[in-house]
């Protein structure tokens, strides 16, 4: 856990008068609605369909347990008594009332949480690997530079006023849970011959409108020069990307438009005149951030402890476990996703109730530290596994015990036409029916591996170009219909996913995902072949076949 | 409209030439940048301080040249969700080493004093007269900042090492 020291603490102080200040003269009329919008932006403030929503940063997916307390007060206080876990390490509230707002942010700083730049066309939350400093085989913890990123992003003076909004992600790992290839920059931590910790940077990965997979714009950039490498990407986005034209405002169509090697060669000229410049960290710099995160102190505890043998014979315990609980770099210690994908239920909500209830257990059972991944689930990072059994019928209690990580019914979707004002159709109520469909967990756990991604428009808050199974309503004809892709991924290995074909109707979504699975089934090679895999091998002409041929 | 400079609300001495009037031999003008580049020798030509209104999609590098004869350089927001000349005005600090009063016309709001001063404007053309009115104020607002930019003001990094170096120091 990084914990803020005077200086961070000041800083948001600071940030939060500014806001009250700011909705003051906005109430007052001071301030045009105009103007307004882009100031209650660079401080996570939408307009909705019903309301103000509100968008909280949880940076790199770390909380404490307290943090985690304090988002339960905040939705209990100024909201419905629920928040909404985002594909960004974000948390929504969805009910907030503007004059109470500065309210709401003062409370959040009190414990270290803000929620600077989480919209607007400025640097966005900086996420992560939500198994960073405790994954098996991770390179070292990249929550040291998210934080120096996190710092360097906020209320930058050069850039947060950009053609758009612009997202970074940074793992660690192989394998890559950071989606990093779908960001405007992504960053792959590795050490280079000599062992100093550097980076490979890609540029230009992005979904909404028009998907692009990033690519590598510098190999290696040294730890010492990734935020004046930084700065030279954003200082030629700022000055030549698009502002004629919302749809192409992005990094990844100026870096399409340039082509990589010509985008490179600016990055690289601006880069030469300021690399030596006050931006250079040096060891001390990033020690110094280092210093501020706390690590747990672990025992020395059995990889196989008796408390597992004996949970080992509960079927319903073996199934949470098989699909939750992931290897720890400690061998007596486990992840453990919790996951907010109730059967019925709105993937990524958790109550006010849940949220106390996971600060609990985290305290009891994760030395009072949460997780946030872009999957919408929490976690639980450092879980003693001779606690598993007594974890897991705690979790149970609260609804967070669902054994479906990973699994079908494990969707990812964003809020939809229910709640958000850019919408063309519902995504919510799809989830819910897809799970209701797949709620045998048997079926589901046979079916293995698959994850359906939903977004209710193009601006693709669900990810739906990168799910195995994507979903994206649009509007037609005063109709919600939506396109059906697969083969999508967001991992190391990206890709986007290939349309299936024609688009279909609300009420047919769920019987389309059923005969694309039972397609799978029928056509996987082995019952251990996943999903993507035959797809991948067969391509999608056999499942567009079985969906169409009745239809 | 008023101008902000030095923290105060002064009294603008550069008058505005428009592009089809003649340019006054003396006396304090602000020209455009197309005017200007017809004939840079403008700037030695006059015997008052001219200075230069400087489109934000244009490479300040252009300028360079020029700077130490320039009495302002005024940059443009458009609008104020135009970020652009945010760079120009670091670049002309910091780069180029430009010492002249670097100026913020267009649509210069409150809420972007703070940014604007960091990046190295000295001058503001503040639409309205309560935002001109509240610029020392507002300024005031922030006392942390966490990225070096050519304004000189300690990050928050380099505070915390000063601290631990005289921490060490004492022990």
């Amino acid at each position: 856990m990084y914990a803020y020291d005077e200086l961070d603490r000041t800083l948001i102080n600071e940030r939060v008068s500014e806001f009250r200040d700011q909705v003051k003269r906005r109430l007052s009329g001071e301030l045009t609605e105009d103007e307004f919008k882009m100031l209650r932006l660079q401080n996570g403030v939408y307009l909705q369909l019903h309301a103000y929503m509100f968008r909280v940063a949880i940076p790199y997916g770390t909380l404490s347990s307290n943090q985690l307390r304090r988002l339960a007060h905040v939705a209990r206080r100024y909201d419905r008594g629920y928040g909404h876990f985002t594909t960004r390490q974000n948390i929504q509230f969805n009910w907030i009332k503007l004059a109470e707002l500065p309210d709401a942010l003062a409370d959040l700083a009190e414990v270290g949480i803000h929620a600077m730049q989480t919209s607007g066309n400025n640097t966005r939350n900086v996420t992560s690997d939500q198994w960073a400093g405790v994954a098996p085989g991770e390179i070292e913890d990249p929550r040291i530079w998210s934080e120096l990123l996190r710092q360097y992003t906020t209320l930058h003076p050069e850039f947060s006023f950009l053609p758009r909004k612009f997202k970074f992600a940074i793992t660690a790992s192989d394998h890559d849970r950071a989606a990093i290839k779908v960001h405007d920059i992504g960053l792959r931590l590795l050490k280079n011959a000599e062992g100093e910790t550097g980076f490979e940077v890609l540029v230009g990965g992005g979904l909404g409108r028009t998907p692009f997979i990033g690519k590598t714009i510098k190999p290696f950039v040294h730890g010492h020069d990734l935020l004046s490498y930084v700065e030279a990407i954003l200082r030629v986005y700022n000055q030549y990307g698009r502002r004629d034209n919302i749809y192409k405002a992005r990094i990844k169509i100026l870096v399409h438009e340039l082509g990589i090697e010509k985008f490179a060669k600016e990055v690289e000229e601006e880069w030469h005149q300021m690399r030596d410049s006050a931006l250079t960290l040096d060891d001390a710099a990033v020690e110094e951030i280092r210093s501020r995160f706390s690590y747990p102190v672990y025992e020395n505890l059995p990889a196989m402890p008796d408390e597992l043998k004996k949970a080992a014979h509960d079927p319903d315990f073996e199934a949470w476990r098989k699909n939750s609980v992931a290897p720890h770099k400690e061998p007596g210690y486990a992840i453990v996703t919790l996951s907010l994908k109730p059967i019925g239920g709105a993937p990524g909500d958790a109550t006010a109730e849940q949220m106390d209830g996971v600060a609990d257990l985290a305290d009891k059972y994760s030395f009072g530290e949460v997780r946030v991944g872009h999957e919408q689930n929490l976690a639980l990072p450092h879980v003693a596994k001779r606690d598993l059994p007594a974890l897991w019928r705690a979790l149970d209690k609260f609804g967070l015990a669902t054994p479906n990580v990973n699994l079908i019914t494990d969707i990812i979707a964003c809020p939809g036409l229910d709640y958000c004002s850019l919408a063309n159709a519902r995504s919510i109520p799809i989830a819910q029916e897809i799970t209701r469909r797949f709620a045998n967990h048997d079926t589901a756990n046979l079916i293995g591996r698959l994850h359906i991604n939903i977004s209710g428009c193009i601006n693709a808050c669900g990810h739906h170009h990168v799910g195995h199974i994507g979903i994206l309503g649009v509007e037609k004809n005063g109709e919600e219909v939506y396109q059906i892709t697969i083969g999508g991924r967001a991992d190391e290995n990206a890709e986007l996913g290939s349309l299936i074909g024609p688009a279909v109707r609300y009420p047919d979504v769920a019987d389309v995902i059923e005969d694309i699975v039972e397609a799978y089934l029928a056509l996987r090679a082995r019952p251990d072949e996943l999903f993507m895999d035959t797809v991948k091998r067969l391509g999608v002409e056999p499942f567009r076949e079985r969906v169409y041929a009745t239809r | 409209m008023q101008l902000v400079k030095d923290g105060k609300i002064a009294t603008d001495i550069f008058a505005r030439v428009a592009d089809d009037a003649e340019i006054p031999a003396d006396g304090a003008v602000l020209i455009s940048a197309a005017r200007f580049l017809e004939n840079p020798d403008i700037l030695s030509t006059r015997s008052g301080p001219t200075g230069i209104i400087w489109p934000n999609n244009r490479d300040v590098e252009d300028l360079v040249p020029h700077l130490d004869r320039l009495a302002v350089v005024a940059l443009v927001f458009p609008t104020f969700r135009d970020g652009r000349a945010y760079s120009q005005a670091r670049l002309l600090r910091e780069r180029y080493g430009y010492r002249g009063e670097l100026r913020a016309t267009g649509q210069v709001l409150r809420d972007q004093f703070v940014f604007m001063l960091r990046a190295g404007f000295s001058a503001f053309e503040v639409k309205k007269d309560n935002d001109a009115a509240a610029f020392l104020a507002t300024v005031k607002r922030y006392s942390v900042f966490y990225q070096p930019t050519g304004d000189g003001k300690v990050t928050a990094l380099h505070q915390r090492m000063l601290l631990r170096h005289s921490e060490s120091a004492t022990l």
